[in-house]
Order: C-alpha cells, then sequence, then structure tokens
C-alpha cells in the first residue's frame, strides 16, 4: 500500500520539478563527489548566494576532487518551500544541503527530510559558539538537532521621522499602547491626508507576512496566544483574538493603512520598501529588523538617507500591560538532507557555509541578528546599520511560531479572518468565529482549547 | 473492387480462426505506442490521483513519510469544507459563462461575419482575434493583469473620457478573469467554425433563400443543424480547456479576494501545494476529472447524435 504511494510521490515530485522548471538547469554530474545545495535566491534576497558563492570556492579548494552543485531557486518564501518539499521527495533530486525555515523544521523532520546531526556536532568545535536559544531553532521534537540556524529576526515599528515631525509627533516615537497607535495614526491623516499614517500587513497575499509583521504582534500584546505550549493545544475563543481583529478593522476603516485592494496584492511589500517610506507617503509600518538589508548598498531599494530618516519602536501590548512590547522571531537555518549519499561531506560544507566569515557577512548583508557570540561581538556587526541594537534588543520580547505540522493552515486561517475584516465581508466577531470552527475541524476537537 | 472484394473474402474463408484473431491483433501493432504514452503520461497520473485522494499523503510532516489509507475521508471533508461549494459554482459559472456563452457564441458570430466579409477584412480580424491565442499562457495571463490592474491599460483609457476607474480585479475579480478568458480563447472557437462554415454546401442554403428563409431562418435551420457535430466537437473541447484554466487565474487574482474567484484548478493548487495536503488536493482535483467526464459524455452524446 505505502509502495504505489512512494512511487507516485516520486512521479509527482518530477512532474512538480518539470513544471517549476525554475531550477537544476546543468546537467547532474551523479559522482560520490558531488554535493548539490538548494537555496533561495530572489531578485531582492542575494546575500545567502553570495555566501554560498564563496563557500563553494573555499570548500573545493581544501576539498581537492569535490564538485559542489549549487542550484539557487527563484521564488518567494512559500513557493521554495513547496519547491523543496517536492525536491526531497525523490532519491534523485534531494538535496544534500539546503536551505530551510525555522517554522519548518519540526515538520520536516517528522517527514523525514532532515538528517539528525547530533553526532556530527558532537565533534565539532565551534558549535559552542552558537548561542543557546537559536540552537533550538533547530530541534526537532525528540530533541535532537536537525538545522544549524544561521541567523535570526526580530520586528519593530519601522517609522519616517520627517513624516511624523511634519504631524508635530516628538521624537523619538515610542508608542505605549495601542490606541497611542491610532492617535499618532489620525494625527498624520489629519495633517496630510494623502499619506499611509500606519501600515499593517492583512489578507492572504502576504501569507506569513500578514501573520509575524502584524496579526501576531497584536494577538501576543492581548495575553492571548495562538497555541499554548504547555497544554499541546491550538487556543479558539480568546477575546484577544476578536481585539486584534478589531485594530485591524480600525487601521483600515478609517483609512489610516493601505487600501484593502493594496493590502491583498503579494507585492505590497515592494511599495513599502521601495516607494512609500523612502518618498515619505507613509508614517510607520510593522517589518523585521532585516529592512535595513534593502535600503543599505547593493540592497534592492537602495537609499542613502534611510539611517537619517527611519527610526525603530517597539511594537506596544495593548494597554501598555507587561512586558510592554512585542515581537516575533523566525530565522533560517541550514539542514542536512536525509537521502544524502555522503553525509560527512555535505556536513562539512554545512560548516564552512557558517563559519565566522560566512555568517558574519550573511548577517551583515542580509541584516540579519547573529547566533554566533563571535559575530555578535565583531565591530563589523555591530557597525552594519544604525538600528543593530534596537532590534537585537527585542529579543527580550520575542515570540516564536508553534512550528508544528498544522501550522500553515492554521496560519492560512488567521490570514483568511484578516482578510474577511479588512474587505468588510465579516465582523471581527463573525471572523474569530469562523476562525475557531476552522481550527476545530483542521486539528479537531481534542486539540483545542477555550480560553 | 470486385475482384479485391472476392480475393479478400476468399482468402479470410482459407484462414483458420486463430490466424483471423492474430491478424486483427497485428493490426493494433502501430497503435500500441501511442496507448502505451497515453497510458504512461495521461492514465498514470490520472490513476495516481484517484489513488491519493483516498489517502492522507501530504507535503511535510509525518503523512509525507508514510501516508495512511483514509477511505472517503477527504471526499466527506469537501462536504463540510465552505469553500469548496463556492468554488464547485464558480468553475461552474467560470464554464458556462466564458467558454459555452463567450467563447462559443462569439467565435460563431466572428466567423459568420468573416464568411460575409472581403478577403482583407476577413484576414485582418483573423490575425487580430488568434494573435491573443497564440501568446503563451503566462504572457497572455500577464497583459490581462496589466489590462484590468489598478494602473492598467484599461483605467488609463477610461481616465482619458475623465471616467476613474476602479481596481477591477479587485472589485469584479470573476468578470474580469471570464472577459479575460473570452479574449484569449475565442480564436480557438472561431477557428473550428471558419472551418466548419466553408463545409457548408452553398446551395442548400441558396435553395433556402429562393424558398424565402430569412438571415437567421437559415442560420437556425440550415447552417446550425449542418455543422452541429462541429458545435459539439468545439464545445466539448473549449469546456475542458476552461474546466483545466489555471495560470490565467492564478496571475490575474490568485483566486483572491478571500475566494472570490477561487475555481477547482486553483483550490486544489492551494490544498495540494499551499497546504501541503495532496491528499485532500488530489480529491478536489479527481472532483474536477469527473465534472470533465460529465461534460465529455454529454457533448460525445451530441457527436454521435449529429452523425446519425
Amino acid at each position: 500500500m505505502r509502495r504505489p504511494v512512494r512511487i507516485g510521490a516520486a512521479l509527482l515530485g518530477v512532474v512538480g520539478l518539470l513544471a517549476s522548471a525554475a531550477c537544476s538547469a546543468q546537467p547532474q554530474a551523479v559522482s560520490k563527489q558531488t554535493i548539490k545545495i538548494v537555496y533561495q535566491k530572489t531578485d531582492s534576497f542575494t546575500a545567502l548566494d553570495k555566501v554560498f558563492q564563496d563557500a563553494k570556492q573555499e570548500f573545493e579548494a581544501a576539498n581537492a576532487g569535490v564538485t559542489v552543485d549549487l542550484e539557487p531557486i527563484q521564488a518567494n518564501d512559500d513557493d521554495y518551500g513547496t519547491k523543496l518539499a517536492l525536491a526531497q521527495r525523490s532519491q534523485d533530486t534531494a538535496p544534500d544541503v539546503f536551505y530551510e525555515d525555522t517554522f519548518k523544521v519540526r515538520s520536516d523532520v517528522d517527514a523525514g527530510y532532515l538528517l539528525k546531526l547530533d553526532s556530527q556536532l558532537a565533534s565539532w568545535d565551534e558549535w559552542s559558539k552558537f548561542n543557546e536559544g537559536a540552537k533550538a531553532a533547530g530541534r526537532g521534537d525528540d530533541g535532537s538537532i536537525y538545522a544549524v540556524p544561521l541567523g535570526t529576526d526580530t520586528r519593530a515599528i519601522w517609522y519616517n521621522k520627517t513624516v511624523l515631525q511634519k504631524a508635530g509627533i516628538p521624537l523619538p516615537w515610542q508608542p505605549k499602547t495601542w490606541d497611542d497607535i491610532l492617535a499618532a495614526a489620525r494625527k498624520m491623516k489629519a495633517v496630510d491626508p494623502s499619506v499611509i499614517p500606519f501600515s499593517m500587513y492583512a489578507g492572504k497575499g502576504t501569507g506569513e507576512g500578514t501573520v509575524m509583521q502584524s496579526f501576531y504582534e497584536l494577538l501576543y500584546g492581548t495575553g492571548s496566544s495562538l497555541y499554548s505550549e504547555s497544554d499541546k493545544k491550538w487556543v479558539v475563543g480568546s477575546k484577544g483574538f476578536t481585539d486584534s481583529l478589531q485594530f485591524l478593522k480600525t487601521l483600515y476603516d478609517e483609512k489610516l493603512s493601505v487600501t484593502p485592494a493594496d493590502a491583498l496584492d503579494s507585492n505590497v511589500w515592494k511599495k513599502v520598501f521601495g516607494q512609500w517610506l523612502p518618498q515619505g507617503k507613509m508614517g510607520a509600518t510593522v517589518e523585521g529588523s532585516y529592512a535595513p538589508s534593502f535600503w543599505q548598498k547593493g540592497g534592492s531599494y537602495e537609499w542613502a538617507g534611510y539611517a537619517q530618516d527611519m527610526g525603530v519602536a517597539k511594537f506596544p501590548t495593548q494597554f501598555g500591560q507587561d512586558p510592554g512590547g512585542v515581537s516575533m522571531s523566525g530565522g533560517w537555518t541550514l539542514a542536512v538532507g536525509a537521502k544524502t549519499k555522503s553525509p560527512d561531506l555535505a556536513f562539512k560544507f554545512l560548516t564552512t557555509a557558517v563559519n565566522k566569515k560566512n555568517a558574519l557577512a550573511f548577517d551583515v548583508n542580509n541584516s540579519q541578528i547573529a547566533v554566533r557570540t563571535d559575530v555578535a561581538s565583531d565591530p563589523g556587526y555591530q557597525a552594519a546599520n544604525p538600528f543593530v541594537k534596537d532590534v537585537s534588543d527585542l529579543v527580550g520580547v520575542t515570540h516564536y511560531r508553534p512550528a508544528t505540522a498544522d501550522y500553515p493552515k492554521i496560519s492560512l486561517a488567521v490570514q483568511q479572518a484578516t482578510e474577511a475584516v479588512i474587505t468588510g465581508k465579516q465582523s471581527p466577531a463573525e471572523a474569530a468565529a469562523e476562525y475557531d470552527a476552522s481550527v476545530k475541524k483542521l486539528v479537531g476537537d481534542t486539540k483545542v482549547m477555550q480560553k | 473492387m470486385a475482384v479485391r472484394d472476392s480475393f479478400g473474402r476468399g482468402s479470410l474463408r482459407h484462414r483458420s480462426p486463430i490466424q483471423r484473431s492474430l491478424r486483427r491483433r497485428l493490426r493494433l501493432l502501430p497503435v500500441v505506442p501511442s496507448i502505451l504514452l497515453l497510458a504512461l503520461f495521461m492514465l498514470a497520473p490520472v490513476a495516481w490521483s484517484i489513488y491519493a485522494s483516498f489517502t492522507n499523503a501530504a507535503l511535510s510532516g509525518k503523512a509525507a513519510l508514510n501516508p495512511q489509507w483514509v477511505g472517503l475521508d477527504n471526499y466527506a471533508r469537501m462536504l463540510t469544507d465552505s469553500a469548496f461549494p463556492l468554488s464547485a459554482w464558480l468553475t461552474v459559472v467560470f464554464v458556462a459563462v466564458s467558454a459555452i456563452l463567450g467563447q462559443n457564441a462569439l467565435g460563431l458570430v466572428i466567423a459568420l461575419l468573416m464568411t460575409r466579409s472581403g478577403g482583407t477584412t476577413a484576414s485582418l480580424v483573423g490575425t487580430v482575434v488568434v494573435a491573443s491565442w497564440i501568446l503563451p499562457e503566462i504572457v497572455a495571463a500577464f497583459a490581462a493583469y496589466a489590462y484590468f490592474s489598478q494602473d492598467g491599460t484599461l483605467n488609463q483609457l477610461l481616465g482619458m473620457i475623465g471616467v476613474q476607474g476602479t481596481n477591477w480585479l479587485y472589485a469584479f475579480p470573476m468578470a474580469a478573469i471570464i472577459l479575460a478568458n473570452v479574449w484569449r480563447g475565442t480564436a480557438f472557437s472561431m477557428l473550428v467554425y471558419r472551418a466548419a462554415l466553408s463545409q457548408v454546401p452553398r446551395d442548400v442554403s441558396e435553395a433556402a433563400l429562393m424558398d424565402g428563409a430569412r438571415g437567421w431562418q437559415r442560420l437556425a435551420f440550415i447552417t446550425l443543424p449542418i455543422i452541429r457535430g462541429s458545435v459539439a466537437t468545439n464545445l466539448m473541447l473549449i469546456t475542458l480547456q476552461t474546466l483545466a484554466v489555471f495560470t490565467l487565474i492564478w496571475v490575474m487574482t490568485a483566486g483572491g479576494p478571500s475566494n472570490a474567484s477561487t475555481t477547482l484548478p486553483v483550490l486544489a493548487y492551494q490544498e495540494a501545494f499551499k497546504l501541503g495536503d495532496i491528499g485532500y488536493g488530489t480529491a478536489i482535483a479527481s472532483v474536477l476529472i469527473l465534472i470533465g467526464m460529465v461534460f465529455g459524455a454529454v457533448y460525445v452524446r451530441l457527436i454521435r447524435g449529429a452523425k446519425l
């Protein structure tokens, strides 16, 4: 019964890869001394490509006879995950080393895609240089380590000082409650109706961006949460959930954020980074600590003035309750494929790619928060952009997504709820009720709790 | 003729039944490669899709490692999933309005007009209509997106006459994808009908003309019955093509806003690849195959009827 599924899965994988046709352009030399590296590359994300190019040279020079086959996948985060998963399904297409989103680690470990790295890590002297909290990102449910983190991130409010100044808001700005945000946004709107005062993502168009850079900042600031780690259950029926939707509704109804049509465009973030903030047409937005990577020299939306014009503030809790701020963290890792024919060689390459020099280059070029202590203390890292300290401090109030196998579906249900509210299709209470019903249907009544 | 006939029959009579059946089988030999290719590339994926729809196969998680047989669970889920009925309805609307009504009727009208117009006009119109059809689907989809989007061609044209356009893809997603599919697919129907109309014997309609039949009467009672077979074939082909339209919708609206343009192929893709639930995604795809087969059966009956 399982065999046909595997064969079929392989077929599907092949079909999927043919259809995507984005990767594997070069003929694959099947030799034991070739290792295949799969990772993401887009027009606005080339930092990792550069790291792998350097690591390839370094590694091939040190290991004669070994060819490193780099196979970047050109796709956004969602599609990258899909293509990677399809490639994992067949021995012939599975990578030896690959770039893996932290929130997919646990579910992909369950799927048998990731190689357990415990024994290799034990004899790797640099593993002790990784900070303990970050190591957890690569841990499976069984407590073993399956992936090595490259960097992490936090989320904060990024605001344009000139727009706020024009509205008479004292700088540096630090809202204490949700109402402070609304008050400031209304002031900006009153002074110049053409600016977008405070943008927060919503809807399915921006995918994980909607939840990571918008909804969870709200939800986790109400004292509620998405998932109870202690009970291992999904939370439904919380007042915090409805309040968070209500906040988004207020923002969109009063036209304090972008129009709903813009919000549903999956490319809206490009306008935020590339046009609205640099041109002073947007007051503030909630975005990742990696924001400067777009504006710094060599970024996709170079903007020399960002260091002076932009400010960063932490996202407040609903009524200013403890701990006074909210942030969300994600980040990416490198992992070794479970189907690799040369696990030792693959792991050796992985260690080259995350050595101090390469990790530093990645963290600086991609504005990541360092996970290696030696990188974090490097003067080059601290001077990378003026905001490194501010966003690194947010690690103290940050939260992580519940990275279970059910998570992607729950996340979509949340995105759906935000979309229904900002487009006026449902009231916050109706959308929250529908979310509760979907969660119960998705994970079963035994895995939810009322809170 | 007579000689060959008697020769053939005579030789057959002298052969044993084994020889005869062998001969019949040998006759199949030339089509074996195409049958094998069809089985490998068409039947096998369909069979796998149907098989997978009875499992909980997934892209990630435990079910990716060991998919379990779940029987009819995926199909039962469709009945309780609010997205599915909406999606099935949108698919029917999309096929009925853009293919059966739009492409089919418009194709016929253009073909009829072309038979009456001069050679230059006909070839000019033909070129313009066919141009949208020969574009690769992804290019046509981007062109349609660029036409209907907020800062798109349509709104610029409207702006010139002082009308403030809306974001069509957001305000009227179904209308936008239906118009785009009509624009893209009409050429096919037009070509089929041009060929069919050229087969209509002129003396028949001339005789009707002599009897005093008006234009629409000749169309309804003479031309259409004669080309009934072509109509059925055309309907079958464009229905199946339109049922499977994915790229056009994905590029233009991605199924949104709020599932307002999520047809079954888009829903199947979302479930299987965005959410990694291959079991449910293939179940939706299997339903789509079933709908296609129902349409196909109806049209095949129409074609048979036409030939009698």
